[in-house]
């Protein structure tokens, strides 16, 4: 359920954003996370932003993913 | 629930499973003939006191929107048409153009469409050389369908078909898939995504050319509906073989992946309309990519995968480097969003 | 895209190791259930299981909107579809599914107007753009789709949409786990939550399960990598001496509170309603109605239409397979009497229903 895919938020105009999907521009709903700002990775699900996406976040998760099959003997 | 038993459902004409089954179940059965049993994309069939053969086929071509971004119905039916002759190592030679034309419809689209159909004639070197046209009343269809049906020559010593994959043979598909679909989608249900989104319709008689004239060409088929992973498990079918396919080889453009990825479709199920997959004898397989690179619609050819002995099917490695089957497109694929 | 790497999240290499640490901890059978339909189809789209260890099982839970859709809520779909004037707007995941007599897409074969759209938003350009037309949206889906129908509904109020509804026929995650648990007819060790729904409703709804049922839960990405991550961290709460707890792996995309503006949005517009799940049965407040003040939205007050009450086909197991009771190749009809070209039940229909997936898939158990 839920696909949502990562898009990044190009510009801002009336409580809609256009992002940037993979090369793709899309105009996407802003309702949901009005604390958006230019240049912020965002979850796309059904026409709006969802959710921010971390890139710090991200390589964290992915440092301890790499870290992985150390602990376990 | 009892939907697909007793009358027609999209599905039958998906280009996948189901159209399968009615082209058995209906068709092959009451029409037999050896011809038919081919099962290519085109018949074949030989000329008195001629070294050359004949490639046979028809289509019909229903699409929303008429006109969408890379083309229309007309070029459509004009490439479809040469690309099912194509795809038997035939020359295009004649094609014939039917329409069938709701009552209303505009003279200047009909124009439109009709210089498209001219234009791609053109370019694939065939001549338009009969026709017929119906009117029905509004309602009847809709706005316009058109069937063209096509004659190619095919040359001595050219034996290409789907059922002569062998086991060791190379699997080439000669540029990025799902491009058709994709932007035919967006434009039909104004999925609001704007950039780099054309069909790719084409005719690729002149790429089989360039591939025949380098030879080791078994079988050739144009993915259009049911896309990639429908068209090698016909060949494995037709074949008896296995066929291995790594998904990562696959080329697919990153605004079509995008696009997939937001909609929830797969892009080995996307159809194309001006690309085709090769089965080439190992050896050749090399020189096969080299010269389909070199012609433009062969640029992104890739090598994907090769034939396996076993039962028939497609077998492909995931990018986790797990392998799992490939089957044919079960019913008509929507876009998936909750 | 770049500043966010996701691709890497797939790498084959590390996906071995993360293999290696769940077969270490995979000392027991252990049946673990990824609630969410998309988590399904990655699992089955990756071949995450022909990886894993045979002692964990995965089991697919009751998260496909439109597998639980009620056939009642889909037959008022229909016969709305039906009426003159309207167009009835609907995700793509709907259109096969069928009702106790056909489907929307056997009645848009019928002459209804029904259409195929990205968002909600959609829906209110169709009518705003056709002001003649009533535009009724399906409104099926979990905590992370009806916020975005929530907005749709408060735009169309700002700007005086007077000709847009929404059928209400949303789920919440969290009383379906309740039920699933309550049940106690299964034996899970462990629940893949879902990343998106956890987006907007964060970690702390599902920590009773954790604490009043001391069974681990990890919420999960999409990425294989994400997948199995998941898969150890849940063994690993099994094996620890520490109990049960709702752990994240989807932080870049899951705070601890979700989203509170999209969870305002959501409780201005809906409250909690008993719903009925399909094969499952009722739920108490496992769905959203409209609120008094939005009612002029809801397409069920605006068409009072009953459905005649419907059962299930014969044999159809979907209620057990979303429930983890049985996998989807223990269903008599399961690719056989049930293909998605020719389904039986609910959870064929959508791609991302247990069976569908594993159906198209090729997955044996």
């Amino acid at each position: 359920m839920c696909l949502a895919i990562p898009a990044k938020i190009e510009s801002i105009t009336d409580g809609r954003a256009d992002v940037d999907i993979r090369g793709l521009k899309k105009r996407i709903g802003l309702a949901l996370l009005p604390g958006a700002q230019v240049g912020d990775f965002v979850l796309l699900h059904a026409g709006f932003a969802i959710q921010r996406i971390d890139p710090a976040e991200a390589e964290e998760t992915y440092r301890l993913l790499e870290q992985t099959g150390i602990t376990v003997t | 629930m009892g939907n697909g038993k007793d009358s027609m459902t999209l599905a039958h004409g998906s280009g996948g499973r189901l159209s399968h089954e009615l082209i058995e179940g209906i068709f092959r059965k009451r029409f037999a003939n050896p011809i038919l049993a081919q099962g290519d994309d085109a018949a074949e069939f030989g000329i008195q006191n001629s070294e050359f053969r004949m490639a046979y086929t028809t289509d019909s071509y229903v699409i929303k929107p008429l006109f969408f971004p890379g083309g229309d119905i007309g070029k459509l039916a004009v490439c479809g048409t040469v690309n099912d002759l194509a795809m038997k190592g035939a020359v295009p030679l004649h094609l014939s153009a039917g329409f069938i034309i709701e009552e209303g419809f505009a003279l200047d689209r009909l124009e439109r469409i009709v210089d498209s159909m001219a234009a791609a004639a053109r370019e694939a070197e065939v001549d338009i050389v009969t026709g017929d046209t119906k009117v029905v009343e509004k309602g009847g269809c809709d706005g316009l369908f058109v069937n063209t049906s096509g004659i190619g020559l095919i040359p001595p010593g050219v034996a290409v078909s789907g059922a002569n994959a062998r086991p060791g043979d190379a699997v080439i598909v000669s540029g990025t898939i799902g491009d058709h679909s994709v932007a035919v989608m967006n434009a039909r249900h104004g999925f609001g995504l704007s950039g780099d989104l054309a069909s790719d319709v084409a005719p690729l008689a002149g790429l089989v050319a360039a591939m025949l004239a380098v030879g080791g060409i078994r079988a050739l088929r144009d993915p259009t509906r049911g896309g990639l992973a429908t068209a090698l498990n016909e060949i494995a079918l037709q074949s008896g073989v296995r066929i291995g396919i790594e998904e990562q080889a696959v080329p697919v453009r990153p605004q079509v992946r995008g696009a997939c990825e937001m909609l929830g479709l797969d892009p080995l199920y996307a159809a194309n309309e001006g690309k085709l997959v090769a089965v080439v004898e190992a050896g050749r397989a090399e020189p096969v990519l080299r010269a389909m690179r070199r012609h433009s619609y062969g640029r992104d050819a890739a090598l994907i995968g090769k034939i396996e002995a076993g039962p028939p099917g497609v077998a492909l490695l995931t990018p986790l480097g797990t392998r799992r089957p490939l089957l044919m497109l079960e019913g008509e694929a929507l876009p998936r969003i909750c | 895209m770049s500043g966010l790497d996701l691709e890497k999240y797939r790498d084959p290499a590390l996906a071995r190791k993360l293999v290696a640490r769940i077969a270490a901890l995979a000392t027991a059978p252990a049946s673990l259930m990824e609630v969410c339909g998309t988590h399904t189809m990655a699992i089955s789209q990756f071949g995450i299981r022909g990886l894993i260890p045979k002692a964990v099982r995965l089991l697919s839970g009751p998260g496909c909107p439109v597998c639980v859709t009620s056939l009642g809520d889909i037959d008022r779909m229909i016969a709305i579809a039906r009426q003159p004037g309207v167009v009835l707007a609907t995700f793509g995941d709907m259109v096969r599914v069928p009702g106790s007599a056909g489907s929307l897409a056997a009645a848009r074969a019928a002459g209804a107007d029904v259409r195929v759209v990205y968002s909600a938003l959609d829906a209110l350009r169709i009518a705003v753009e056709q002001p003649a037309k009533q535009v009724v949206f399906a409104g099926v889906g979990f905590e992370t789709t009806s916020p975005t129908i929530a907005a749709t509904v408060i735009e169309a109020r700002d700007r005086g949409v007077g000709n847009f509804s929404v059928y209400p026929a949303f789920k919440l995650v969290p009383p379906a786990l309740e039920a699933i648990l309550s049940g106690g007819r299964v034996g899970i060790d462990g629940f893949l939550l879902p990343g998106h729904v956890s987006a907007i409703i964060g970690s702390r709804p599902y920590r009773f399960i954790a604490e009043q049922h001391g069974v681990p839960c990890v919420i999960a990405g999409f990425e294989p990598l994400d997948i199995l991550e998941a898969i150890a961290l849940l063994l690993e709460q099994r094996a620890g001496a520490a109990g049960a707890s709702v752990q994240n792996e989807y932080s870049r995309s899951v705070p601890e509170q979700g989203n509170p503006d999209a969870l305002k949005i959501l409780e201005q517009v809906f409250q909690p309603v008993d719903a009925m799940w399909r094969a499952i049965g009722t739920i108490p407040r496992s769905g959203l109605g409209f609120r008094p003040a939005f009612a002029r939205f809801d397409a069920a007050r605006l068409f009072d239409i009953a459905a005649a009450p419907a059962s299930e086909p014969d044999g159809c197991r979907c209620g057990q397979v979303m429930m983890g009771l049985i996998q989807p190749d223990q269903c008599g009809h399961f690719g056989k009497t049930c293909t998605p070209s020719d389904p039986v039940g609910p959870c064929m229909v959508s791609s991302e229903g247990a069976c569908a997936a594993w159906f198209k898939y090729g997955v044996t158990a």
